[in-house]
């Protein structure tokens, strides 16, 4: 696909919220005016398994109910996915990698031999200084708007701290909202 | 409201329907989790313990007493709803076919799920075909927006012919899917499924009622043959319901059937649900590329479109008709036997094969979808095929 949809795939393991960033960024494209899809791929759930979630997003009704097999973004939230196939299937050559990694984008490119645009920002070590543990999900997806633009960020914010104070305390909420500003500082490219 | 005006929510399919029962405010909702349970009820528990709707939750032990709980909250004239999914569908089962000949109309929310074994707990229509000589009306949802307002249709309809409905979405792969529904305000929703006006009064003691005696070979029958009555009368029901809905909210909703480029086509798939959704992408494409190919979706298989399928199928070359389910018959899936069926006294008949794909959640993607085409082409083209196919199976 890659034409009508910007399709985004998400690897994780169980715990680290790849669905629920996918959900996040789902509902912020929505305010956006967009059409969009956010669905994860369920294996059997436990925590530390690999975990695959999807986001479609569209300026028309979006009709498809499958995976996404040839991403135009992929979001890795733990860099040891790197080493399974799973991540590498259906890459193409502009297909945007956006990594969670302690390591400069310029030394992953190296390690994984990867030619493509890449992202890394260490949404790990943010979350657990913010946070207080490994959620790297919503610093990643600081991470995504700073690298594609797809959204306004302060739209973003707005509608990613309505959703989540849905759900939990206003202090954690806090904390993901600057972890969020973090990381759209922080990430880097190459 | 103005026509046509919604208010976009970013829901998954299960929060939709969840969203549309709250909307809905039943009286009584009586539900078990079993594994694999549907999330629509626990999200709707949510609003319970939360005082936003006046509804008396029955936590029961188990599906066969949540449904023999609706029964008897239905009996006594409540608007009563509930929801599962798979394995516990199959544990309804006897019950369904009480709250059908007692003419209860619960509305009831299935995420479609397959069924054991082997153990497995993602999306096939094997749970709820195998509900479909069960009397109850049967809904089978594109989308979250669909299902949305499908769920809101479906008490008007159950409550106007008397007959229990159940609406389903396709387990995870909408049930778990986020995608944008158009909803409506809490007071249209009302205004639209108005009070539900029960047949009797069991608490009249001038006029008493005796509900579920023994009925044998001298009426039973004829109580059959009304119940029977009713569902043909649904027919004309859904159809003014579908249209009256439509007509106020601005929705484009199809009732039985949805025709989709079908009007110069060759040949043409027949598929539910999600499938039909991403078989509409596909045909698109097959058409930009010249091929006169459609698509019928059937959207209520009970009472069964066979007017429609007749109407929109005579005199197409070939059909292909999908099934996400078995009947373990040999005769390919359920779908596939009454599209023939519908299709036997027509004028022109086509050609027919099935498909049975997308067992236990199997994803059906584009080129799976691209090869289902491929076959009905070859079809049209005199190629000859088994009576049905198994599609994206390791042989």
């Amino acid at each position: 696909m890659g034409k009508k949809y910007l399709e985004i795939r998400w690897h994780g393991r169980g715990g680290m919220g790849a669905k629920t960033g996918a959900l996040l960024l789902g509902e912020a494209m929505m305010q956006q005016g967009k059409y969009i899809q956010a669905f994860p791929e369920y294996g059997p759930e436990r925590r530390g398994a690999p975990v695959t979630a999807y986001n479609r997003i569209a300026d028309e009704p979006i009709r498809i109910h499958y995976g996404i097999k040839s991403p135009d973004v992929i979001m890795i939230l733990d860099p040891t996915l790197l080493n399974t196939e799973k991540v590498w299937l259906g890459i193409r050559e502009d297909t945007i990698f956006i990594i969670n990694s302690g390591l400069e984008p310029n030394q992953i490119k190296e390690k994984f031999n990867i030619k493509n645009k890449l992202f890394a920002v260490n949404a790990t070590a943010i979350s657990e200084s913010i946070i207080g543990r490994n959620l790297p999900n919503t610093p990643m997806l600081g991470a995504f708007v700073k690298a594609t633009g797809a959204i306004p960020f302060d739209e973003f914010l707005k509608s990613v701290e309505a959703r989540l104070k849905m759900k939990y305390r206003e202090d954690i909420v806090k904390k993901n909202m600057e972890a969020i500003k973090k990381a759209y500082e922080e990430v880097k490219e190459s | 409201m103005e026509k046509g005006t919604f208010i976009k929510m970013a829901l998954t399919g299960n929060e939709a329907y969840a969203y549309a029962m709250k909307q809905i405010n039943p009286d009584v909702v009586a539900a078990y989790p079993i594994t694999p349970a549907t999330e629509i009820v626990q999200i709707f528990s949510k609003y319970v313990a939360n005082g936003e709707v006046d509804t008396e939750f029955i936590p029961v032990e188990s599906e066969h007493s949540a449904l023999s709980a609706c029964v008897g909250a239905s009996v006594g004239g409540a608007r009563v709803m509930t929801g599962t999914s798979s394995q516990g569908l199959a544990l309804m089962h006897e019950i369904q076919y009480i709250a059908a000949g007692l003419r209860l109309p619960i509305v009831m929310a299935v995420a479609n799920r397959t069924l054991s074994a082997p153990i497995n707990i993602h999306g096939d229509h094997s749970d709820t075909m195998g509900s479909r000589d069960s009397g109850w009306i049967q809904i089978y949802t594109e989308n979250a927006n669909e299902a949305y307002h499908s769920v809101i249709m479906a008490i008007k309809i159950a409550e106007t012919v008397n007959l229990p409905a159940m609406v389903m979405l396709d387990g995870f792969i909408i049930s778990h899917e986020m995608e944008v529904v158009n909803t409506l305000p809490d007071e249209e929703v009302k205004k639209f499924i108005g009070e539900r006006k029960p047949l009797y009064n069991l608490f009249d003691f001038e006029n008493p009622v005796t509900v579920g005696p023994l009925d044998l070979q001298d009426y039973y029958f004829e109580h059959k043959r009304q119940q029977m009555e009713a569902m043909f009368n649904a027919k004309k029901v859904i159809l003014e319901i579908t249209k009256k809905y439509n007509d106020t909210f601005g929705t484009d909703i199809p009732a039985f059937v949805e025709p989709y480029r079908l009007d110069d086509a060759e040949y043409a798939v027949v598929a539910l649900s999600s499938a039909a959704s991403t078989l509409k992408e596909i045909i698109d494409e097959w058409r930009e590329k010249g091929e006169k190919v459609g698509l019928l979706r059937l959207r209520i298989t009970r009472p069964f479109p066979y007017e429609e399928v007749k109407k929109y199928l005579s005199g197409i070359k070939a059909v292909g008709v999908m099934d996400r389910a078995e009947t373990h018959s040999t005769l390919g899936g359920p779908m596939l036997q009454e599209v023939k069926a519908a299709l036997y006294d027509a004028e022109k008949r086509p050609k027919i094969t099935g498909f049975v794909f997308g067992l236990g959640g199997r994803d059906f993607d584009d080129e799976q979808a691209n090869t289902v085409l491929s076959m009905i082409k070859d079809l049209k083209d005199g190629k000859e095929l088994p009576l049905y196919s198994f599609i994206g199976v390791r042989e």
